[in-house]
Order: structure tokens, then sequence, then C-alpha cells
């Protein structure tokens, strides 16, 4: 692959490269003597390994994750979160730092709460969570908007620079959870509302690189209209 | 997911400064856009969007019997579909009851309303009346299907052309249609609905500020008359809310109709 | 074969009718597509992979693909009464036998992928539509697929052969009236769906899928564009 086409945009089935040297990568698979992708997505090549940045789809949880859910049932020994999988996500006592008394749950947390997780294990029966850890727990305040999940490694940014520049515009605190849920908690609803479009803009687009001009750009423009 | 408890409050909250998320005050309504046309088998079509919220409505008309207590008028059937590909809300299967309401609201709104002048659509007393289906379907819900159904509905029928008839041979021409279009009165049946959200009221909800509410009013009216109503949701209303609630439905269709006149022509 | 063989509509024979494909038309789903084939409109929308529901259709060993076609009351001239047929039925499995193939959904044991279709304006080909409107969605939800697939009617009027039947071809009664040939076919020429009715002999029916092939090379190629455009247009907002 040329400079130019380092990240091309690419179909299901379609051949990325072709050549006996290259490696495939997450979303490809090495078909005859190329490489096809099996996602829709933007290809991208480092030293020979090709993989296929996905736009669109649902959220693959991982372990290690840190997720935001909604508490959507207690049992006797822990909450029923909803994360955004298929799968059943399951919180129990045993993951939360301090003492709950089993007759007790809801004051910890309630249902239709949401909360901040991470997911500790999947296996067959579920995906396992915990709140053991800064950060973890209960929210309050703020609001919760959601994008695609595959736009959060774009709302994050290179080391964090891209979260970084929104909070700093806005000043909010913002949480961005791995499922593309994501809590904005400012001093007041306007700066919330201004860090929840910022998000929106950023996660509508696609293209990787000159994306963190584009936003300053943006916010800028914002506080002139004002 | 639905709307998280904690963005309902912060909607509420909000709501008591008069401001919504989007920006708009609570008497405002997203862009509208209306095409018409769209279906090319149908009598007459409409694609309205609302925002996001987008409905297909189209008109059909066919030839059979009158009712035996409406010997010489012609007949309306209206029908609303949740089409399970506008929202992960919407299972398959025979419609219940959000797209029953629908169809039956818009229905009494068009009916009630005399704005089809049934007496005009006789072929032959007693024996052969036009019947005028109106189907809706939702294509996108992001909040207040109610009023694009509507809208839908009646641009559709103001579009709507008749289909030729034989006599001899007594059947309808589908796909040849006349210049004649379907007798309606002057007086457009607009059906707006109002939703209450904490204390306060607004139209036009996005499909977050509709989880949010607890109740809605949706009027077909013209002019300062009313023709139908409905209330829906569980939360009860104090007669000075309810008042409320009129007059800016009264406001509201004001402009509305101004938006929409020239699809009404 | 008559050379001058005219169409009702003045196309020849190998021609399929004007084709418009674009993405994300509904804004909700996490996949979605329109396709058309001049005026057969068909609009398709993805959601999944989710959690199956009634629990005791879950499959334990791989994902489930369901699909779902139906008409709407006014696509065609005389107006369908709102609810299934056997006919949709019966094409909305026939949807489902022409995807499956190139999804890759082992890994999303009880869970299903949710196709609907449904055609907003019908003049014949619609089940073709709605697989070409089906499978750009399918890639738009990021569904692994090994590859798209395109579907398009091959028909034998009277004894020609033309590509991208339309109606009056559909109902036509002269000679040895019509024969209707859907197909769905892989890039690579695998025949993913196939139907027939009609009378034919093996010879000309060799002939009709020679056809095929190279007709949904094109339609591939509009599938593929939309796809590419829709990212695109969105990075010019």
């Amino acid at each position: 692959m040329t400079e130019e086409n380092k990240r091309k945009i690419v179909i299901p089935g379609e051949v990325i490269v072709k050549g006996e040297d290259y490696l495939p990568g997450e979303g490809t698979q090495k078909k005859g003597k190329g490489i096809v992708s099996f996602r829709f997505g933007l290809a991208e090549e480092l030293n020979k390994l090709i993989r296929v940045i996905p736009l669109s789809g649902v959220y693959q949880p991982r372990r290690g994750n840190v997720v935001i859910g909604k508490v959507e049932n207690i049992t006797f020994n822990g909450w029923v979160i909803d994360i955004d999988t298929p799968q059943n996500a399951f919180l129990p006592l045993t993951e939360v730092p301090k003492y709950v008394n089993k007759s007790n749950l809801e004051e910890v947390m309630d249902i239709g709460d949401m909360v901040i997780v991470k997911i500790i294990g999947i296996n067959k029966r579920g995906i396992d969570l915990s709140i053991r850890g800064r950060g973890l727990g209960r929210l309050e305040e703020g609001i919760i908007m959601k994008i695609n999940s595959n736009k959060v490694p774009r709302i994050i940014g290179k080391e964090g620079s891209m979260i970084s520049l929104i909070k700093e515009e806005t000043n909010c605190r913002i949480t961005v959870g791995q499922n593309g849920l994501i809590w904005i908690g400012g001093s007041n609803i306007e700066d919330e509302l201004l860090a929840k479009e910022a998000i929106s803009f950023i996660s509508e687009r696609s293209f990787v690189s000159g994306l963190t001009d584009e936003v300053k750009k943006w916010f800028k423009q914002k506080k002139n209209k004002k | 997911m639905e709307t998280s408890k904690l963005t309902e409050e912060k909607i509420k909250r909000y709501l008591t400064e008069g401001k919504r998320f989007d920006g708009r005050k609570p008497n405002e309504f997203r862009e509208i856009s209306i095409e018409t046309g769209v279906s090319k088998n149908a009598e007459g079509s409409a694609r309205v969007k609302i925002g996001k919220t987008e409905v297909i409505v189209g008109v059909k008309m066919d030839v059979s019997e009158p009712y035996p207590d409406s010997p010489d008028k012609g007949n309306l059937m209206v029908t609303a579909e949740l089409l399970p590909l506008s929202s992960p809300k919407f299972e398959n299967g025979p419609p219940r009851f959000p797209a029953i309401e629908l169809g039956r609201v818009i229905d009494r709104g068009i009916r009630e309303s005399k704005f089809i002048e049934f007496e005009k659509l006789c072929i032959k007393k007693g024996e052969k009346v036009w019947t005028v289906f109106i189907d809706i379907y939702s294509i996108n819900d992001d909040g207040n299907l109610f009023d694009a159904a509507s809208l839908g509905a009646l641009v559709a029928l103001k579009n709507a052309r008749i289909p030729k008839y034989n006599e001899k041979e007594e059947r309808v021409l589908f796909g040849e249609l006349t210049e004649k279009r379907i007798p309606l009165s002057k007086e457009i049946p607009l059906s707006l609905t109002v939703y209450k959200i904490g204390n306060n009221l607004l139209v036009d909800p996005t499909k977050e500020e509709e989880e949010t509410s607890e109740s809605r009013i949706t009027i077909a009216s013209s002019n300062g008359t009313i023709f139908s109503m409905q209330k829906g949701g569980l939360k009860e209303l104090e007669i000075e809310e309810f008042y409320n609630m009129l007059n800016l439905i009264e406001k509201t269709e004001r402009e509305i109709l101004k938006k929409i006149e020239k699809y009404l022509k | 074969m008559a050379k001058e063989f005219k169409r009702t509509d003045g196309r020849k024979v190998d021609e399929t009718r004007p084709i418009k494909a674009k993405v994300g038309i509904v804004p909700n789903a996490d996949g979605s597509a329109m396709f058309s084939f001049g005026d057969t409109i068909a609009i398709a929308a993805v959601y999944g992979p989710k959690k199956m529901h009634p629990q005791h259709q879950q499959d334990p060993e791989k994902g489930t693909l369901r699909c779902d076609y139906s008409m709407v009351s006014f696509s065609t001239p005389e107006r369908i009464r709102p609810g299934p047929s056997r006919r949709s039925t019966e094409i909305s499995k026939i949807t489902q036998w022409a995807l499956e193939p190139v999804l890759i959904i082992d890994q999303y044991q009880t869970m299903v992928v949710d196709v609907f279709i449904n055609i907003l304006q019908a003049n014949a080909s619609t089940r073709c539509a709605g697989i070409n409107a089906a499978a750009i969605a399918l890639a738009h939800a990021g569904i692994p697929m090994k590859n798209l697939v395109s579907s398009v009617s091959i028909g034998k009027i009277d004894k020609q052969l033309v590509v991208d039947v339309n109606k009056d071809e559909e109902d036509w009664e002269q000679g040895e009236g019509a024969t209707d040939i859907p197909i769905t076919l892989t890039p690579e020429g695998k025949i993913t769906h196939i139907q027939l009715d009609g009378k034919i002999t093996i010879k000309q029916l060799k002939e009709a899928i020679e056809l095929a092939k190279n007709a949904t090379k094109q339609i591939y190629e509009a599938q593929k564009k939309a796809l590419k455009e829709f990212l695109e247009e969105k990075n010019k907002e």
C-alpha cells in the first residue's frame, strides 16, 4: 500500500492488498495471494500487518474495558446491568469495595441507575463486572449520551488528546465508556450540551487525520456565535 | 437502551427554564420536510420528515357497496403500522396498541372534521361508493409520530387523484388516474400533540423527550373548532394545565399551517 | 432470438433499469439502505447482533439471521391488505437463504441479526431489490461478511432472454409467455439463491445464468459505491 491509501475505505469481500508478505490482522482474512476484508471500514497498514477499522457495528466487549450501563435488575447477591450487549452482565456483591448489607442492595444501586463498571471476565454464562477501582460506581448528576462504540477511539484520541481538548473547551468532566455510552458532568447544562454536541460532531465523521484541527475550529465557531 | 433517569431529570430541569437539549423553545417544531408522489402506485402519497422522524403515507381507493346505514356516502379506513425497521422498540407481528391508537386517532381527526365530502364519493346510491384507504407507515421514529402521521395523511389526501372507474364492467382501472381530486372541505383538520413533562408543556418531542413525558393530548382542529381529542399517558392533568395545552395547540396550529401551506394547495 | 427485440421501456435486452442505492436512510437502525431498479424501490434495515427473543428460538451453536420481507399496502396498483401473506413469508425465507452464506455469524451464539425489508413501490423484481438493499445494510451494520451478494431477475419473454424484468414483462402472455428467474450471486459467481417459474430449456437457462453474472457485476459496483460514498459524504458535512 502506498502512503496515500494507507487508509482506504473497504467493503466486505474487497481485496485490500495483493502480496505474499502481508499479514492478515483484525477484520481481514488471507485469501489466495492477498488480504481480504470482512468488514466495512477503513483499511490500514502497519509494518505489513493489514487491519480494518470498523466504523459501524455493535460493541464487542473485552476484558478490562470500562463501560457505562444501566441497572436492570437486583438479585439476592448482585445487580444485573445492561451495558448494551446481547449477553447478560452481572455485578456481584463481592466486587463492590465497601460493605453492603444483603437486604439493602438498592441503596447502593437501584434499578434505573447509571453506573460505570469494569469488565473482569467474559464467559459462556455472561459478562462479569466489578466496581473495585477508582472512578467506578454509580453516576450522579450529568447527562448520558450514546455513540457507536467503534467511534470511541476517535473521541479519546491519540494519548487522550481529543477528550482532553473537549474537557478543556467545555469545562466538563467526561467518562467515555468503551461501549459507546458517555457520561458528561458540568457545572451547568449549557456546558454539558456543548460537550454532547462536540462528541456527536466527531463521531459522525470518519476520517482520522486532521480531525483535531477541525474540532478546534468548530469550538471557535461555537464560542464566537455567543 | 431507553433514556436514563439522569437524562430525564436533566430534561425536566432544563424545561423549567424553558429550554430544550437541541436549543428549541417548548413551542418550536423541528425542521419539517414534505415530499409528495413518493409511491407511484398509490393514488396519493407523501413522505413527511420532522427532524429525524420519518413517515410515509399512501392513499388508495376502491369501489364497493356502501354501508347499509349510509347508502349514498363513501367510506374511509385509516391504518397505521409501526414498522420494526423504524425503531428497536417495534416488534414484528400484528399491530399492537401504539399502532392501533395512532391509526384510530388520525382516523377520527379526518372523519369527525368531515374533511372528506363522502356524499360526493357516491357512484350509485345503495350500490357503489368509493372507499378511501389511508395507510401510514413509520420509517424512523425519533419522537412525535402522531403529528408526522397527521401531516402525511392530509398532504397525501390533498394530492391524491381518483382512478378511472369502468361502470359497465364495474371495476376500477388502477394505474389510470383521472384529473379529479378527492372532494375535500376547505378546513384543514390539522392534528397536533402537546406533551407534559414534569410541570411543563412542549410540542414535537424527540424520542428522549417523548420517553420522559408522562401525558399527552392530541387534538385535531381548524380555526378554533375542535373535531377530535385524545389524552394519552398515565399522569393526570390539572384543568389549568389542560387549558394551557389547548392554547399551545392553537398557537402552534397557525405556525405549522403556514409552513405546510404549499403542500395543501 | 430477434436481434431487435423491443422491450416495453426501450431497454436493450441485457440492460438493467436505472439503479439507485443509498446507505443510512434509517438513523435508528444499526445499518440501513435503499436500493431501486427503476420504479421498484426497496428499503432495508438491520438490527443486531442482539439477544434473541423468544428464548426457545436461540441457537446455542451459532448466530441466527432472521429476515422479514413485506410490501406496503400502496406499493402495487391494487391495495395489499396489511399483514403477512404466504408469498411474503416465502420471500422472507429465501432472502435469508440468499444472504446467510456470506455472513460470518458463528461467533454470535444465541444472538440474532434482524433484517427488515419493505417494498415502497413495486414494478416486479421486488425480492431482488430487497436482497440488494439488505446486503448493503448488513455491511453498513458492521456485520462481518465474506462478501456482498447481488440479485437480479432474468426473464424469458416469449423466446427472448432479458435482464431485470419489469411488470409488463412479468405479465407477458404472448407466445411462450414469461419465465421469471430471480437469481442472487456472490461477486465470485456463486449462486446463493435461484428460483424459476415458466418454461425454459436447459440451454437457455445456462445462457440466463451468464446474463445474470454480467448484470450482477454492475449491481455489485452500485452497492460498493453506495457504501463508500456514504463514508465520504459524512466527512464533508
